[in-house]
């Protein structure tokens, strides 16, 4: 990855996450904890590796991606009005009565998502039928799925994941985002769903551990998973709870719960100085 | 006339109509009881067995259906309704995908396999799910239009069906119109029943025995559950004054509350529920248990004679 590349995605993925915060904070709740341990790889995947047009949503040809974790839509719905897909002034709508931005996200409503979810467990289900489908029509699309470690307890994702292997979908590539936290706490004192890498093996998965919030990893990561073929691939991503708000960081506290005035204030002031600095060195 | 279980009628309409390419069949390690190893036959990489995993199955259904799939998901009704319910609700009926449930093996009638496999409360939680579509076909002919009329129509429905043969109320000719009631007997004013699934076979026996008692019954034929044919239950209601319900299902949340709902609002009159009265079933042939629960045509005949003269 070129530093010009690697520089924009840095910059771009601030701005994901500067919309998380201004989105939950104007929700007065909503899930900024995992949407910004998220933040990283759903920016590489909207900027560099799903091919859908924000012109042509429904395209059939389309990568799909299935937020596994619903719960952080809204770092979905930033990379989606970035690229173009609904406008970006429409977010601070979010989890607002009329407004088309569910608090988890629903594919009749918004443009760009191809599957409702929100229900632990079972996007990673939908996206094994989405991968079948494009076996079945001979399409080269592919689909990706980020589920969360804490997700991981719930019983259908070994269902899904012995499924995708069963029926060698190498077009399915899904992310655990191994942030090590969930609402009640430490995962592995709440039910320990470690090593989930070990697991996805024994099931017949290509298995990848990668830095989560590192560009070139994760890039490389999703490039060996296309390589990859007879067999789906799943990318253990480690993360950090919060990531890119100081006092939000590896805090099972910041799982569900919107930030006050004050907290936001601080919050948007460190990503706006980290923005400041990316501004600089992107020229 | 024949005999043949609507299961049958399931798998050889999935077979008949599978030629459209856009037909996915998915089943849970039952194919061979559900029926739609007579689709896998002849469309065999159309045909997915999920093993014995419900809720994977339905999620799945919801995906494969994302791509513009037409996707029958089978199981028996007690896993496909129970174990999967929250599947149901949140992969395939909140986002309205093109997901038809083939739920074989509802009801009492699956005999000796006992209560954990009778299902008697799928109609009440699929039909208070938005978005669903409810039917319970009692015969091969009604499964048949069912079927190709769930095929054909965009949005999830589930299709209640059944283990045991049973007779045919319908010749092949017969025609069926979505969200409609059949007006099977109209002996008179005295009271009407209103029946669903296999109980509609009951209840032709029933009303020839109240007959015979001198009772002037009418039966009615609801196979669509939901949407529920509101215009023939008010206009028999209010020219009969008494109401009964049977189905094969409980008393509590099904065709028995569906059309208590309806009266209720439209044209309240007097209604005697006849189904498992709160109870789960247990293990004997079908016959013993349709008379140890009460459920035969003899049976549904003594419980509208005591209702209509008391």
């Amino acid at each position: 990855m070129t530093q010009n590349e690697l520089d924009f995605l840095k910059l771009t993925a601030l701005k994901v996450r500067r919309h998380i915060i201004e989105q939950v904070f104007n929700a007065k709740s909503g899930h900024p904890g995992g949407s910004l341990s998220i933040a990283d790889l759903v920016t590489y995947l909207y900027f560099r590796e799903i091919k859908a047009d924000p012109m042509n949503p429904a395209d059939p040809g389309r990568d799909r991606f299935v937020l596994s974790k619903g719960h952080c839509a809204p770092a979905l719905y930033a990379a989606l009005a970035m690229r173009g897909f609904f406008p970006e002034e429409d977010l601070v709508t979010l989890r607002k009565v009329d407004s088309y931005l569910e608090g988890h996200p629903s594919s009749r409503e918004v443009p760009g998502v191809d599957i409702s979810t929100g229900s632990l467990g079972q996007g990673i289900s939908n996206a094994v039928g989405a991968a079948i489908a494009g076996k079945l029509d001979r399409r080269d699309y592919r689909v990706y799925c980020i589920l969360g470690d804490g997700e991981c307890e719930e019983g259908q994702v070994w269902e899904a994941a012995m499924c995708a292997a069963h029926y060698d979908l190498d077009n399915l590539c899904c992310v655990v985002d191994l942030n090590r936290l969930q609402i009640d706490g430490e995962t592995e004192k709440v039910m320990n769903p470690n090593p989930i890498g070990e697991k996805f093996a024994a099931f017949g998965w290509n298995v990848i551990q990668i830095d989560g919030h590192d560009f070139g990893e994760i890039g490389s990561a999703f490039r060996a998973a296309a390589d990859e073929k007879g067999c789906p691939t799943v990318i253990i991503a480690e993360t950090v709870k919060g990531k890119g708000v100081s006092f939000m960081e590896n805090k099972a506290s910041w799982h569900g719960v919107a930030p006050n005035a004050e907290e936001t204030a601080k919050a948007l002031q460190e990503i706006d100085n980290e923005i400041k600095k990316a501004e600089v060195q992107n020229g | 006339m024949g005999k043949s279980a609507t299961r049958d009628a399931y798998g050889k309409t999935l077979a008949e109509i599978g030629a459209d390419e856009r037909i996915v069949v998915l089943d849970a390690d039952l194919s061979k009881s559900t029926k739609t190893a007579l689709f896998k036959d002849k469309y065999p990489e159309r045909h997915f067995n999920m093993g014995i995993a419900e809720g994977n199955m339905m999620s799945v259904a919801a995906g494969i259906a994302s791509a513009g799939k037409t996707v029958f998901a089978s199981s028996f009704a007690v896993f496909a309704s129970g174990r999967a319910f929250e599947q149901i609700r949140n992969s395939v009926c909140y986002p309205r995908m093109n997901v038809k449930i083939g739920a074989s093996h509802s009801g009492i009638t699956v005999g000796e396999d006992g209560a954990t496999h009778q299902s008697i409360e799928d109609i009440a939680i699929m039909r208070a799910l938005p978005n669903m579509t409810v039917l319970s076909p009692c015969d091969a002919a009604e499964t048949v239009f069912c079927v190709k009329y769930a095929a054909a129509t965009d949005g999830p429905v589930y299709l209640r069906l059944g283990r045991l043969a049973v007779e045919d109320v319908y010749g092949e000719d017969a025609s069926f119109e979505a969200g409609k009631g059949v007006l099977l007997r109209n002996y008179g004013d005295d009271v009407t029943i209103f029946a669903t699934g296999f109980m509609v076979q009951q209840s032709l026996e029933a009303v020839e025995l109240l007959r015979e008692a001198g009772i002037c019954a009418r039966l009615v034929d609801i196979f669509s559950v939901k949407p529920i044919d509101r215009e023939i239950i008010v206009k028999n209601a209010s020219e009969t004054g008494r109401v009964v319900t049977v189905e094969e299902h409980s008393i509590i949340g099904g065709l028995g509350s569906a059309v208590a709902e309806v009266l209720s609002e439209e044209c309240p009159v007097r209604l005697k529920r006849i189904g498992m009265e709160d109870t789960f079933g247990t293990s004997g042939t079908p016959a013993d248990l349709l008379e140890k629960y009460g459920l035969n045509g003899a049976a549904i005949a003594r419980k509208v004679r005591d209702f209509v003269s008391d």
